[in-house]
């Protein structure tokens, strides 16, 4: 049975009375994540994969282990498939580039979706504007939810690329992915997913998606920033050239020329955030502790709970899908009341909720809307945070009424 | 578990900052301004714009648009009331210390910029220069 109560136990920062319903942005991290950490930092600090004596090792070990846990987290093949990054937007701009820039021709067009965060945007556009490529955008339909028939459409001009988001940051869609990325993969198409909100909350496995990369931040799992991943099938990798170069990504230098390390280290140039990735080790032991069903199941029950005491709130408006079909986030709106507004009052409740376009402004713009709020849970959160929001929200609907 | 501040006296959204954003001064476009200049704040989706009508070097008539939070709106609305009859190298003058004392509240980093936004547009649209940096001391 699980039990939200003991889970919260574990994250300090909500002993003083916090309601933090902002977890989309950046998730809390345990105990357990802070603890390993400090560990390294006071046990056995020191740099990777060059120095032989013992902390250098034990650090190294932790280092690697990590990866083997994520690894294992996503069901990759192999962990050379497990790149370190600072975070999903590295990880979407390593391929954009290494891969991107050798591979998109002029002409090619590159399919994204209208819901996309912009960091799973920007990326694509830099690229077709280097190298003469065009992009498409997949619309939403009524419900927020992607539309598949102009997705299929789009597949028949046989793009070079695809890329989408698991689950949309700014509606809480999760998008129909095996099916999409089996149709991309049929039309020829080399296919990254987004996986920021996907990976914390439904979890994946990359080996049944069957997808070519696939992106994702440590910090929106209980890691610490800093720390992310790009997962990419290893006979793509091993074709793409370095992302970033200098120390430790090579095998030898000489003045006429270098050869590169092998896979994963090909891609983690310089001094990496060793402690970061440690912290994201302990947050996959902590997620795998709790079970990643339990996780789902309690933020379907959080959600629905939610979604229900919004419903009842005259004037406010939810965009998205039922929760059925909807991850932990609710974006909506207030008759009257600016999303700032609202988040200013909520904040004097110590009720964090973001306010904003979230990173998807051309979302924003095909919702007619110039900015939403945004409540977003995950496995700590408690019903009473919803009802502190629902209380932030009447008292806002006071004041300005 | 949290304190609530007693509404009636509200420390943030105070009745004249809520009536200004209800019942906005000056609110809308003049025809054939002298002057005209609308600014944006993507980040939140603020927009605001005013319009001026300058003569002999007074500010004959403003107007203002825009959408928004109640800071950035109250904020546009208070500030035409005290421009208009203004000398134009008066209101070049008007500053950030100026536009948050009339607004009489305690503004967080995170809504500086809604509180300035109108002003950003003044000195913009007074100075015609496009593109000044917003960081303006």
């Amino acid at each position: 049975m699980y039990d939200v109560a003991s889970v919260r136990k574990d994250f300090p920062i909500f002993d003083n009375g916090l309601a933090y319903l902002d977890s989309a942005n950046t998730s809390q991290r345990p105990r357990q994540v802070t603890g390993a950490m400090m560990d390294y930092f006071e046990k056995y600090n020191s740099n990777i994969h060059r120095a032989a004596y013992k902390i250098a090792e034990t650090a190294t070990e932790h280092y690697e282990g990590t990866r083997e846990k994520i690894r294992a987290f996503i069901n990759a093949a192999s962990t050379k498939e497990i790149i370190y990054t600072r975070g999903t937007t590295e990880a979407i701009n390593l391929v954009a580039y290494s891969w991107g820039r050798a591979n998109v021709k002029p002409g090619d067009l590159i399919v994204l979706t209208i819901v996309d965060h912009h960091s799973n945007i920007v990326p694509w556009q830099i690229l077709a504007a280097a190298n003469g490529a065009r992009i498409e955008y997949v619309d939403i339909d009524d419900r927020g939810e992607l539309r598949l028939d102009q997705f299929r459409e789009l597949l028949e001009k046989t793009p070079k690329l695809v890329a989408f988001s698991q689950v949309s940051n700014a509606l809480g869609t999760i998008n129909p992915v095996d099916e999409m990325v089996a149709a991309a993969k049929r039309a020829g198409a080399t296919v990254l997913v987004d996986g920021a909100q996907g990976a914390p909350h439904q979890g994946v496995d990359v080996r049944a998606l069957g997808c070519d990369f696939y992106a994702f931040s440590g910090h929106k799992m209980l890691g610490p920033t800093g720390a992310g991943i790009l997962y990419g099938r290893r006979e793509l990798l091993e074709q793409m050239d370095p992302f970033m170069a200098g120390g430790d990504m090579i095998k030898t230098v000489r003045v006429e020329g270098t050869t590169y390390h092998d896979l994963p280290w090909k891609f983690e140039a310089g001094t990496q955030a060793i402690a970061e990735v440690i912290g994201l080790g302990a947050a996959i032991d902590y997620l795998n502790g709790v079970g990643m069903e339990n996780v789902r199941v309690h933020e379907r029950e959080i959600t629905e709970y939610a979604y229900e005491a919004l419903s009842e709130i005259e004037g406010l408006t939810m965009y998205g899908p039922p929760p059925s079909r909807r991850a932990g986030v609710i974006s909506f709106t207030l008759e009257g009341i600016h999303p700032h507004d609202l988040a200013t009052i909520a904040d004097r409740d110590q009720v964090c909720l973001r306010a904003g376009h979230h990173c998807a402004m051309p979302l924003m713009t095909r919702l007619g809307v110039v900015a939403t709020a945004r409540a977003s849970f995950y496995l700590y959160t408690q019903k009473d945070e919803v009802d502190r929001l629902v209380g932030s929200i009447n008292e806002a609907q006071r004041i300005f009424k | 578990m949290s304190s609530r501040p007693v509404s009636a006296d509200d420390q943030f959204y105070r009745e004249y900052i809520l009536d200004h954003y209800k019942n906005p001064r000056n609110f809308g476009r003049l025809e054939h301004p002298d002057i005209t200049h609308e600014e944006d704040n993507p980040l939140c989706g603020d927009v605001v714009g005013m319009d001026f009508r300058v003569k002999d070097g007074v500010i004959e008539d403003v107007r203002f648009h825009g959408r928004g939070c109640a800071i950035s709106q109250a904020s546009a609305s208070l500030l035409t009331e005290r421009l208009k009859g203004m000398q134009l190298d008066d209101a070049k003058k008007i500053n950030k210390d100026d536009v948050l004392g009339e607004l009489g509240i305690e503004i967080s980093p995170a809504r500086i910029k809604c509180a300035l936004l109108s002003l950003k547009v003044l000195k913009v649209g007074a100075y015609g220069l496009a593109g000044e940096d917003e960081d303006e001391e």
